[in-house]
């Protein structure tokens, strides 16, 4: 019997928005606690995939099939793998904190912000398990909407300009995407992703060098926007900074992950060739934007400004794990995705809570915070330590692997990566010296309140994840282990096919080959190491 | 007495929408003086009545495809997908003009007798098979709608459109007439399917088609391009879409376009299908610069009204994407596109006509403000229209652009399409402006809403929930869409 797991999880939150409309609009209470419980019954059902999923199966899973626009091809595909798994849980997991952290924040046109965040979890999670092209694209245009919305009406100051700005640079790279997704049906004669890899890898559907790459670029741009890489980053500090909490949560959590999770899925497998070509450049970019995103970041007032320029930094290390294109790097860069969302979230939540307590975010309104309230803070640095990758906490896992992986076949890219690790620190713990540490500098805030329960509940719920995916870490890379090495090997068979043998001139090409039959071994070796 | 034509009273069916609109139209005509001022609204649901029996016999006229009136009409499955179109359209026009004529206080009879007259004439455009059967439907539609245009004789802007639309209609229909009479000069004849023929045997014998046909083709496109409004042949529509009243402007916007395409798809596609290499380009750059000059011009637009003329402006560009694959695909993108288009556009215009209040005074963008919290229905609905004009997934409009790319990339057509997407990348500014404007600026504190007439709330369902369907359900449409298509070349 066919499951139709992956159909309910997608839809339930949708489901609330009906709910919710038939409550009064100033019933905030019932409205909250409706949003709530659908979001944790979500993540419950979510976690239900983990049940039946087969770690050492390399195909898609909990598939579902149907016709949708008969016509024009279009099928109503969804099926998860190791690489898509955990995005999908992240997203749930994230769903209901960011509901939480809203609970008191958010006064105004209540109903309206808990439907956006409910329809914003369908679509990021119809994004991650979309196997067919134009769904794929469906999903993917509605995440903006409501965040278009979140950011528009509940933001801060400048919310108008920041809306504006995130929607216009993501429909851009969308809109070439849509054209590159029209070619490539007219070249392949289909919308389904698996039919489409099927059909490349057989060398049924050959593409031009000059068609690949060009087909690469569009779904590239796309992704490389919503990711952000370095120089198309600047709608990234507007937009995390005039959203509401639980936007920025959303926003860095799950959302940046889309345009990484876009690269594996489409980028890699399809455009194996033209991934390869344009990989220098890719990763050169992704290291600028390690090394700039951690400097601008030092030199920020804003807080939460500092910490959306850590997703520049921490995303480019994402960017760099998968254009080394090692299972290492690969699996290092889907662990930062999941570990980025959990530590870049909760950072975000912190800067939340002390915006709901000053409504600022500047760093020089602060100042000694670590005596008014204790708890808050501990808290706030232990998020800190896990974001600039201490071990054993998450961040360091993942970006551990992704140096190692890389180093294998770039040296220097290494090298240059591994300063943002140390940058991290540096901005960091630095921002958290001058918010935390010394005496009380603004009178005001000597009598802030601690962290409530509610509060509470959310900053342990994050510690304990941050501390569950450092220490159990193979739990999360066993399951990405099969998917990856199935990802490389598609790039692999997918090449010796529509190249002929003759090696390019130059011999650039040899140079960043994967090697992913070496990797296996090693990637289980060093996983091993890796934990303490 | 003259023996009536027993082949005449056979085809009766294949004509019905026509004959019922006009037989509507007079009686309207005629009753119009005995309906006392306070009673003219019946007059409009008589109208109403007209369009939804002719809406009925289009369903009649779908069982039993084939040719009428020696030959001069068509009745196939392309003509009736045209019809429903513009023939729904004229309901919602209808079902949206109730309240508004009330509030302007020009209700009156003749608005809907020429509404229907306009609609039959559009009708005719959509079914003709012969070049001056479609000149007549042409005038048919364009002189009812000179003087809808004008309906609200007391402002002046509603004249200033009357006029520039007559006049610059009257040429552009001229250089229609010119354009058939240079066809006719080149290939003895200007019935649509024996034109393809003559320019066949053309190439037969001579190895290329006479560049007297070519011109006359030419001069058609000025004088259809005029209707479609393409660039550059746009200037006079902003002014005239803004001038004339809201639900006019609905109908002139979806109608005639749909029609005047559905006649140019027979013109090229059919007569001159073997000339595809001389009229491709001007398509091209005609389709370029009508993308672009309607999204640039709608981007700085401060009235919402004039924003929507400019923004149909480019939508007639992505139509022409379409046209220009030059395949029956071609055909259905624009068939899907014209249906998916009236919807968006009759709902957009309709919730301006309400908004718009007495004099249509409130039409600025800034009236705009805060309209989600005051009229929140409203606001969601009209959201959704500029959504769906926008191309958003999940609305009618996005679909329309889909299958419009699609069948542009199958003919290989890769820049248009590329110009096209960034084109309605440029658009979406304008569009959420508004939507900018209605959510997160402050309401202003003078306005007062009005209610929504029940009339008007339906036509508003209606399209809502058609921009929906096409945009999620698409299959059934776009199944009778490829139909259609291919039902145009059939002898």
């Amino acid at each position: 019997m066919p499951s139709h797991l992956l159909t309910v999880i997608t839809f339930l939150p949708l489901l609330g928005v009906p709910a919710l409309l038939f409550l009064r609009s100033n019933d905030h209470a019932w409205i909250r606690r409706i949003a709530l419980t659908i979001s944790v019954v979500e993540f419950v059902l979510s976690l239900g995939l983990l049940l039946k999923f087969d770690a050492v199966n390399a195909q898609y899973q909990y598939e579902e099939y149907y016709d949708w626009i008969g016509r024009a091809n279009i099928h109503y595909h969804l099926g998860v793998d190791g690489i898509s798994l955990f995005l999908v849980l992240l997203t749930t997991f994230l769903t209901p904190l960011a509901i939480l952290c809203s609970w008191q924040a958010i006064r105004e046109n209540v109903k309206g912000f808990f439907i956006a965040l409910l329809v914003i979890e369908t679509a990021m999670i119809g994004v991650f398990v979309s196997l067919d092209l134009l769904l794929f694209f469906f999903f993917w245009e509605l995440t903006l909407i409501p965040m278009y919305f979140l950011i528009g009406i509940w933001g801060h100051d400048r919310r108008i300009y920041a809306a504006l700005k995130f929607i216009l640079y993501t429909m851009f790279g969308s809109i070439l995407m849509l054209v590159a997704i029209l070619w490539l049906y007219n070249l392949a004669g289909t919308f389904d992703v698996p039919d489409i890899q099927a059909k490349l890898q057989t060398g049924l559907v050959l593409l031009p060098s000059h068609t690949e790459l060009l087909l690469f670029g569009a779904f590239f741009l796309a992704f490389a926007i919503k990711v952000p890489l370095f120089p198309l980053h600047t709608w990234l500090p507007d937009a995390h900074t005039e959203a509401p909490t639980a936007g920025s949560v959303i926003l860095a959590g799950v959302m940046l992950k889309l345009g990484t999770y876009g690269m594996l899925r489409f980028c890699l497998p399809l455009f194996p060739d033209a991934a390869h070509r344009m990989a220098p450049y890719i990763g050169v970019l992704a290291i600028i934007g390690i090394v700039y995103g951690a400097m601008v970041a030092t030199v920020q007032h804003d807080l939460k400004r500092l910490v959306a320029y850590t997703s520049v930094s921490h995303l480019g290390f994402v960017v760099l794990g998968i254009f080394a294109f090692s299972t290492i790097s690969i699996q290092g860069a889907i662990f930062q995705m999941l570990s980025h969302g959990i530590s870049t979230g909760a950072l975000f939540l912190g800067v939340g809570m002390l915006y709901d307590r000053r409504h600022t975010h500047e760093i020089k309104e602060f100042g000694g915070l670590v005596n008014p309230m204790p708890v808050l803070m501990s808290f706030f640095l232990f998020i800190a330590l896990s974001s600039l990758a201490l071990p054993p906490l998450n961040g360091f896992i993942g970006e551990f692997l992704i140096l190692i992986g890389t180093f294998q076949s770039h040296h220097a890219w290494a090298a240059w990566a591994a300063s943002g690790a140390v940058l991290s620190a540096i901005y960091l713990l630095w921002a958290y010296q001058r918010v935390a540490l010394g005496d009380v500098t603004v009178e005001k805030n000597r009598s802030l309140p601690d962290a409530s329960g509610r509060e509470r509940l959310i900053l342990v719920t994050m510690a304990i994840a941050i501390v569950f995916m450092g220490v159990a870490s193979p739990l999360f890379t066993r399951r990405m282990e099969v998917s990856t090495n199935n990802l490389l090997h598609q790039m692999d068979r997918v090449q010796s096919v529509s190249r002929p043998a003759t090696p390019e001139p130059g011999g650039k090409q040899t140079a960043i080959a994967p090697k992913p039959h070496e990797n296996e071994s090693l990637a289980t070796i060093s996983l091993r190491h890796v934990q303490p | 007495m003259i023996p009536f034509p027993a082949e005449q009273l056979a085809n009766f069916h294949r004509l019905a929408p026509e004959i019922i609109l006009c037989v509507f139209g007079i009686v309207i005509m005629v009753a119009d003086p005995f309906v006392q001022a306070a009673h003219k609204r019946a007059l409009g649901w008589l109208a109403l009545t007209g369009t939804l029996a002719a809406l009925a016999s289009v369903r009649i006229m779908a069982n039993d495809p084939g040719t009428a009136y020696s030959n001069l009409i068509r009745a196939d499955a392309f003509s009736v997908f045209v019809h429903a179109i513009v023939i729904g359209a004229a309901v919602l026009a209808i079902l949206g003009s109730f309240q508004y004529l009330d509030d302007e206080n020009i209700q009156r009879g003749e608005y809907y007798a020429l509404v229907l007259f306009a609609t039959a004439g559009m009708g005719i455009l959509a079914g003709a098979n012969e070049l001056v059967t479609a000149f007549i439907g042409l005038e048919m539609s364009s002189i009812s709608t000179y003087v809808l245009a004008g309906f609200r004789r007391r402002a002046l802007k509603s004249n200033e459109a009357s006029l520039k639309y007559f006049v610059l209609g009257s040429f552009a229909t001229a250089f229609f007439l010119y354009g058939i009479a240079m066809v006719y000069g080149a290939t003895g004849t200007t019935r649509i399917d024996l034109i393809s023929t003559a320019l066949t045997k053309m190439v037969a014998e001579h190895g290329q088609v006479a560049s007297l046909a070519i011109l006359g083709l030419a001069l058609m496109f000025v004088g259809l391009g005029f209707k479609v409004v393409v660039a550059p042949f746009q200037v006079y529509a902003p002014d005239v879409y803004e001038g004339a009243p809201t639900p006019v402007t609905a109908l002139l916007a979806s109608g005639p376009k749909a029609a005047t395409f559905a006649l140019m798809l027979r013109i090229f596609y059919v007569s001159f299908g073997s000339a595809g290499n001389f009229w491709f380009w001007a398509v091209w750059i005609s389709a370029v610069l009508t993308m672009l000059v309607g999204n640039f011009a709608a981007i700085v637009q401060t009235n919402v009204k004039r924003m929507l003329a400019y923004s149909s402006i480019a939508h007639a560009g992505y139509i022409l994407v379409a046209f220009a694959a030059g395949t029956d695909i071609g055909i259905a993108a624009v068939l899907f596109y014209l249906a998916a288009y009236a919807l968006m556009k009759i709902g957009a215009f309709l919730v301006i006509a309400h908004l718009g209040q007495q004099g249509e005074k409130r039409l600025e963008i800034t009236d705009y403000a805060g309209l989600g919290t005051k009229q929140p229905v409203l606001a969601v609905c009209f959201s959704l229209f500029l959504l769906s004009l926008l191309g958003l997934p999940a609305t009618g409009g996005f679909l329309g652009k889909l299958f419009a790319f699609q069948a542009a990339l199958d003919s290989k057509i890769v820049w248009l399409v590329v110009i096209a997407a960034i084109n309605s990348v440029v658009g979406s500014y304008y569009y959420l402006r508004v939507i900018v404007a209605m959510y997160f600026w402050e309401p202003s504190k003078d306005y007062v809403p009005t209610k929504v007439a029940p009339s008007l709330t339906f036509a508003l369902a209606i399209a809502a929930a058609g921009t929906l369907y096409l945009g999620m359900f698409p299959a059934r449409v776009l199944e009778v869409a490829k139909i259609a298509a291919d039902s145009l070349y059939l002898r």
